[in-house]
């Protein structure tokens, strides 16, 4: 359950920036092959924000798909784990997404 | 929670120096600190046991030694004054934790120390390798060892008992360790310049592969008594490691271990995955291990002005 601890960092790089005014929304993006679930994450977040300034937001997840580039013949390769074989048989992938693991952007009430 | 005098929340993590006693106990905000600051409490746990009185020395010495650094926002800060705003922050989740791990790294790159980060499953044989290599190597190399389980001293008592200056995090009810914990053993275990730093890791083979520690190299140890197919179960521990070994070999003979699968799985997750074999019980294999740190001390002293 490491989520619990990634979605404490969440909210405390979120309070942060948003001081005292309240949070009605936070963006996040989450690489589909970075071993954070984010089903676990939502059900993290109603717990963790409870007393703090984001405790009526609404959590958004962007789910970013895996996509690498085959070094040996340049194809684009989709992922769906963490290693993949290219159509042309080579495993040596340069991995170009899905690793992810950001806080976009949040939306503040008016002051 | 502190097992000797039970002081403080489970979910925080604690610092024990075998060499001196010293309990250090993490405040929940360390992390949010400037990254030298001295956080947390230590105590002295002194017992005299005596047959008539029992003595127990409890001294506490407040540690509130912060340096302040300049503390650098590389975000956008949102100078919250605009009506119902979309504020842009683009920061990652784990910004903090790979800022610590950065201030390691250049300590350890500094002091020209290979630092590795042993990660595994329980019961992989992560300090039985250790307690072995210590003792075996102790003339070539000095070698000091942080060592990370939820709970118990067991393993830092039994580090120091092949000779080898220890200290013990335990992480309470955390499932890895973090860039914050390290900084504070490594504090307590004052490495020599050119030494080798070993962190052993809670075994586990998910959530250490997300925080960096500021290591040098993360070695993944794998036993044959597990399953052949952990580096696909598990690949991103997999993927993080520089070096992967096999424990255990001993035992090949009564398991159903294929090890051929098992390293084209490894190579299959990470193509330059280095990969050695050994038996920390029989000594098999020890060799090319011990040169293999041998080797990566070296480089470390080579690429400190290159």
């Amino acid at each position: 359950m490491h989520e619990m601890g990634i979605t404490r960092n969440i909210v405390s790089i979120v309070s942060e920036h948003a001081g005292a005014r309240q949070v009605t929304r936070v963006r996040l993006e989450i690489g589909m092959l970075s071993a954070i679930m984010p089903d676990a994450i939502r059900f993290c977040y109603d717990v963790v924000v409870k007393g703090t300034v984001l405790e009526n937001s609404k959590l958004e997840i962007i789910e970013v798909p895996g996509k690498a580039k085959c070094k040996g013949c340049g194809a684009a390769v989709e992922l769906e784990t963490l290693f993949g074989t290219c159509s042309c048989g080579s495993r040596d992938l340069q991995r170009l997404s899905g690793e992810e693991l950001n806080i976009k952007e949040m939306e503040l009430e008016a002051a | 929670m502190c097992g000797t005098c039970g002081c403080a929340d489970g979910s925080k993590a604690t610092i024990i120096n075998l060499q001196t006693g010293e309990h250090v106990h993490m405040d929940s905000k360390a992390q949010d600190d400037a990254p030298g600051a001295g956080a947390g409490h230590a105590h002295h746990h002194g017992h005299g046991h005596a047959d008539h009185g029992h003595g127990h020395s409890h001294d506490h010495s407040h540690v509130e030694a912060h340096s302040h650094g300049h503390e650098h926002h590389d975000h956008a800060h949102p100078h919250a004054a605009a009506l119902g705003t979309t504020v842009q922050l683009e920061q990652a989740i784990l910004q903090k934790n790979d800022e610590l791990a950065a201030r390691n790294r250049a300590w350890f790159q500094g002091r020209e120390i290979l630092s590795l980060n042993l990660v595994s499953s329980p019961g992989s044989g992560k300090t039985s390798l250790l307690e072995r290599s210590i003792v075996d190597i102790k003339d070539d190399l000095d070698i000091y060892v942080i060592e990370g389980d939820q709970q118990t001293a067991n393993d830092a008592e039994r580090i120091k008992a092949s000779g080898a200056p220890s200290v013990q995090i335990n992480t309470g009810t955390g499932c890895h360790l973090e860039a914050d914990m390290v900084m504070q053993g490594l504090r307590q275990l004052k490495p020599k310049a050119g030494s080798i730093v070993m962190i052993e890791n809670v075994g586990n083979l998910v959530c250490p592969a997300l925080f960096d520690l500021g290591e040098t190299a993360k070695v993944a140890i794998l036993s044959v008594t597990e399953g052949e197919d952990k580096p696909i179960k598990y690949p991103h521990m997999f993927q993080a490691s520089s070096l992967m070994i096999l424990n255990k070999i001993d035992l090949l003979p009564h398991v159903d271990f294929d090890v051929e699968r098992c390293f084209a799985y490894a190579k299959q997750v990470n193509p330059d995955i280095e990969i050695l074999q050994l038996s920390a019980r029989s000594g098999e294999g020890l060799d090319s291990w011990h040169d293999w740190l041998k080797s990566q001390s070296r480089q470390v002293s080579e690429k400190v002005f290159a």
